[in-house]
């Protein structure tokens, strides 16, 4: 049994595309592998910027040999037709046997099938198994007709136990030559199974994704914690070294937000806290560097940060020159979208929302200033900063802090992770905004269809969701969508999928509590809870099964609207009165329990339906007495659905 | 800080030249006519179409309007200088001998730190895009590395290697200096000095004085006389005459239009998606045109370095 080495040698390839191509290269050699029936085991997979590479153990050196009988023609067949078949197989015909195929006597022949060498099937299979690697943006290489890949190729490492695998791709022959660390390592050099991770790290190459984060991690310095930074960092080199530098303190007058994403978004930085957990003047660069002796690499990040820094001063400057009241005009100049007008109109209608809604005053002051920071050069630099300058600015202006913080929150949550905005007012601005874009983009058609959501009105829908939910929000949402009924189906998609998916309630709870109406969500959630409460107790779901047949049973009587009172005098004592009597005092307590208390009142129902169906005949032949049973069943129906519609309830009843 | 030593501007200049010359590049001289980026010269925009095997180099100062801060910023210019490389086909040690071109102004890439980040290109008025990465020093962006895939919509034959310095950012890197007009252009000449007012009244004339209604006008102009012109060509009966290149300048003046447009505020969102379709249909006819010029006159480019290349 051999081992399996494939490293593939590439120029840089983007650090967030590795992960993917690794699960891909990983899966697909096992599965060739395992189809060819060469064993293999322990994959592993590791990559850095230049390198893909997958390792297997336990690989055979070739298949094993099989037999395999060919049928010819028949016993009686004419004699060149015997020879044809024995010179076809290469054999003599006293080679062939007569034997039953199970319905004719035939001749035959048993071939030997030699296993073929696993070094011939990967050979075949490497070049096209590579170039299939699924990556987000491919290029051609190096020209029209050329191979497709992240980046060019430039070696291929291929090695079962001390063989290479020999194949060309792009270009490329296979060899056991691979390649260090662009700079600190050398151009070409063998390795084998034994030395290989050995030999990359002589070539300043740290083939393993934990030991260079390790590596990076071993500041002696507070940074803050950041891990998705890390990732990008452990991604983007190949011998990862830490430095650490300083800016000027004059700098920490600006916000804190403003440096962070500079260091951050810009730089690659991790910014680093003072003990009192305030930001401190230094950062920690990640260098693909073996050190920085001279200091060089240092001075060099120090004088581009400072450079950054100087221009985000600029910007914080000059915007302060003129404060955001006096630029609120400037956003007719905006366009929001061409036929939703500018944002001078956006805000104009966030405003009126805001007012709608009960906002009240912070919120209102905050909705005229929300959009104004799109005006400022801080933002037209640092985009991503939106919201969050308008609230430094509004603070700096000596705007109310409640003020400040609704507009730094004001795109909030802008994931199903992200937290809602802190503050009532917030959360208000966050709902107009987004309901704003909801009902206009409706409007005018620009509807979300597969994935083709250029106005993130996914989000949009689902950030009103959970800001609602979880901010205990009792708005009246539907009515406030309008009656659009696409925006209407679009937009309880998204509650479906906020309890489904995020708050994990089953599918049909889920269906069955908002078929009881959805107007308030916070009412919706607690009718959820209740139901997944009750559910699992011995008669909720028979019961459920009972209310799926009587709405059956109304359907195919055709009963509907509201059928009227029942008539106490019509019952048939024993089950039927007994129900009629147990509906009525179920109604009467439902009235005074939390949804709890009723749902389980409700469940308690059930040896009452049960024994109904048991013995009662609801198409009675006397007509009134049959009018008056559908009757009573339909107003339990109604009185008991406006928790949830238990019909919808998925039962094994 | 500034470093003792470090190369002046001109002298970074004319070490490129003369490291990419002796890699088989042509060294051409800035193009004549306006454009935003070294991309947008026929040397690489036409050169770049068709299976002719080409490599060039040269210095191109790039306008970019919207960028000027009446030379009041350090790090932000209305007219930043470009070099240029273009390497078609790509040679495979591209890598190897852009690193060495850092090396040959000075750079001992052994003291610092460089990566290759994520950065993929597109000038959608030129319907052109490729892929490829920003070249990171210590943390400062010195070069946009592209592969082309399309030019003009057409997909290339042969994949160029586009390498695009930032020279002035180079420079202060290598001096250190905090402010691009702090650089010594050459012995006692500062950046300041030669191109300071370029800087001021380009900015006055882009951010105030430019008219819009003449720019506009402008741009009508020189889009209708490139459209006659192609219009022209289809109908040629000698095609092999016909002047694509001049052609290909109307359509360079309507870039650099469009560009002063929209920094001088005039362009909405809806007109600026469809101004640059026209500019980009331009492009795209000229593009067209050329490579079919090209292979009617199977006239491949026989040079000494071409012989190299291959």
């Amino acid at each position: 049994m051999l081992n399996l080495l494939l490293e593939i040698g590439c120029e840089e390839i983007p650090d967030w595309m590795l992960g993917g191509a690794l699960e891909y290269l990983g899966g697909a050699v096992g599965e060739f592998l395992k189809s060819r029936q060469l064993g293999g085991e322990s994959i592993r997979t590791d990559a850095t910027p230049r390198r893909l590479v997958v390792r297997a153990a336990n690989v055979a050196s070739r298949q094993t040999d099989s037999e395999e009988r060919i049928w010819g023609p028949a016993k009686n067949a004419p004699a060149p037709a015997v020879a044809g078949f024995a010179k076809k197989q290469g054999v003599e015909i006293a080679q062939l046997e007569v034997l039953s195929d199970g319905k004719a006597e035939k001749y035959s022949y048993v071939r030997k099938i030699q296993g073929q060498s696993a070094v011939n099937l990967l050979s075949a299979a490497f070049p096209p198994l590579i170039l299939k690697t699924p990556f987000p943006k491919t290029m051609y290489w190096p020209g029209k007709n050329g191979p497709r890949f992240i980046r060019p190729i430039r070696w291929v490492v291929a090695l079962l136990g001390d063989e290479v695998i020999p194949f060309e791709i792009a270009g490329v022959k296979s060899s056991n030559e691979s390649s260090g660390h662009r700079k600190l390592g050398a151009g070409r050099f063998a390795v084998n199974h034994a030395n290989y991770e050995q030999r990359l790290r002589e070539n300043f190459v740290l083939l393993s994704a934990d030991e260079r984060r390790d590596k990076i991690r071993a500041v002696p310095i507070r940074y803050r914690c950041d891990n998705e930074l890390l990732n990008t960092l452990v991604n983007l080199t190949e011998w990862p070294t830490p430095i650490t530098g300083s800016f000027d303190r004059q700098f920490l007058s600006l916000p804190k937000e403003v440096l962070i994403t500079v260091m951050r978004h810009h730089q690659k930085y991790f910014s680093v806290e003072a003990p009192d957990g305030s930001l401190a003047p230094q950062f920690v660069a990640v260098t693909n560097t073996d050190g920085d002796p001279d200091g060089l690499i240092r001075q060099g990040n120090e004088r581009v940060l400072k450079a950054r820094f100087n221009d985000a001063r600029f910007f914080w400057d000059t915007d302060m020159k003129k404060p955001l009241v006096e630029r609120v005009p400037d956003l007719a100049h905006i366009t929001f979208q061409a036929k939703l007008g500018s944002y001078f109109e956006k805000t104009e209608r966030i405003l009126a929302l805001v007012r709608e809604l009960g906002g009240g005053a912070d919120a209102e002051r905050a909705a005229f200033l929300a959009k104004v920071d799109l005006t400022t050069e801080l933002v037209k630099e640092f985009t991503e900063l939106q919201g969050v300058v308008g609230g430094l600015y509004a603070r700096a202006q000596g705007e109310p802090e409640e003020v400040a913080i609704a507009i730094q929150d004001q795109y909030k949550p802008e994931s199903m992770e992200d937290a809602i905005p802190r503050s009532a007012a917030g959360r208000f601005l966050s709902i107009a905004d987004k309901l704003d874009t909801l009902r206009g983009c409706f409007r005018i058609g620009l509807i979300p269809s597969g994935s083709k959501d250029p106005f993130a009105l996914r989000r949009a829908a689902q950030g009103i969701v959970k800001i609602l939910v979880e901010g205990h929000f009792r708005l009246p949402i539907r009515s406030l969508l309008g009656d659009d009924a696409q925006l209407q189906e679009f937009f309880l998609d998204r509650v479906c999928y906020y309890f489904r998916e995020i708050r994990d309630f089953k599918y049909d709870e889920v269906n069955a509590v908002l078929a009881s109406g959805w107007s308030d969500l916070v009412d919706v959630e607690e009718r959820l809870n209740a139901v997944r409460e009750v559910r699992p107790t011995a008669n909720f779901e028979p019961l459920a099964a009972s209310f799926k047949r009587i709405r059956n049973i109304l359907r195919q009587a055709q009963v509907d609207g509201a059928a009227g009172p029942v008539h106490p005098e019509r019952l048939e004592s024993g089950p039927e009165a007994d129900l009629y009597r147990a509906f009525e005092r179920v109604r009467g307590e439902t009235a005074t329990l939390d949804y709890r208390g009723a749902l389980a009142a409700i469940a308690g129902l059930r040896p009452a339906v049960d024994l109904f169906f048991d013995k009662v005949l609801v198409n009675a032949p006397d007509p009134d007495l049959r009018r008056n049973r559908l009757t009573l069943l339909h107003n339990m129906l109604v009185e008991f659905s406006t928790i949830a519609d238990f019909s919808e309830i998925v039962t094994n009843f | 800080m500034a470093i003792l030593n470090a190369p002046t501007f001109q002298e970074i200049v004319f070490q490129l030249k003369k490291y990419w010359g002796d890699r088989g590049c042509i060294i051409q001289e800035p193009y004549d006519v306006e454009v935003g980026a070294g991309t947008s010269c026929p040397e690489t925009f036409l050169r770049a179409l068709g299976p002719q095997p080409y490599r060039t180099a040269y210095v191109q100062p790039s306008r970019r309007p919207a960028d000027g801060r009446y030379g009041e910023n350090p790090n932000r210019l209305y007219k930043h200088t470009q070099l240029q490389v273009i390497l078609k086909p790509t040679p495979a040690d591209v890598i190897d001998q852009y690193m060495g071109s850092l090396e040959a102004i000075g750079i001992d890439l052994r003291k610092h730190d460089l990566k290759l980040e994520e950065d993929n290109w597109e000038n959608p008025s030129l319907g052109a895009w490729g892929v490829g990465w920003q070249v990171m020093l210590d943390g400062l962006e010195i070069t946009q590395f592209t592969y082309f895939q399309q030019c003009g919509g057409i997909d290339l034959d042969l994949v160029p290697a586009e390498i695009t310095y930032g020279l002035e950012r180079l420079t202060a890197f290598l001096q250190g200096v905090d402010s691009v007009y702090d650089i010594t252009w050459t012995q006692g000449v500062t950046y300041r000095d030669v191109r300071f007012q370029d800087e001021l009244q380009y900015s006055v004339y882009n951010f105030e004085l430019a008219d819009v209604p003449t720019l506009w006008n402008l741009f009508d102009i020189h889009e209708s006389e490139a459209r006659r012109l192609l219009r022209l060509y289809a109908d040629s009966e000698d095609k092999g005459r016909f002047p694509l290149l001049a052609t290909y300048d109307h359509v360079l003046k309507c870039s650099n239009l469009f560009n002063t447009l929209d920094a001088r505020g005039a362009i909405s969102v809806t007109e600026r998606v469809a101004t640059i379709g026209r500019i980009r249909k331009l492009a795209v006819g000229v593009a067209e045109s050329w490579l079919e010029q090209r292979l009617q006159q199977n006239a491949a480019l026989r040079t000494a370095e071409e012989q190299a290349v291959c």
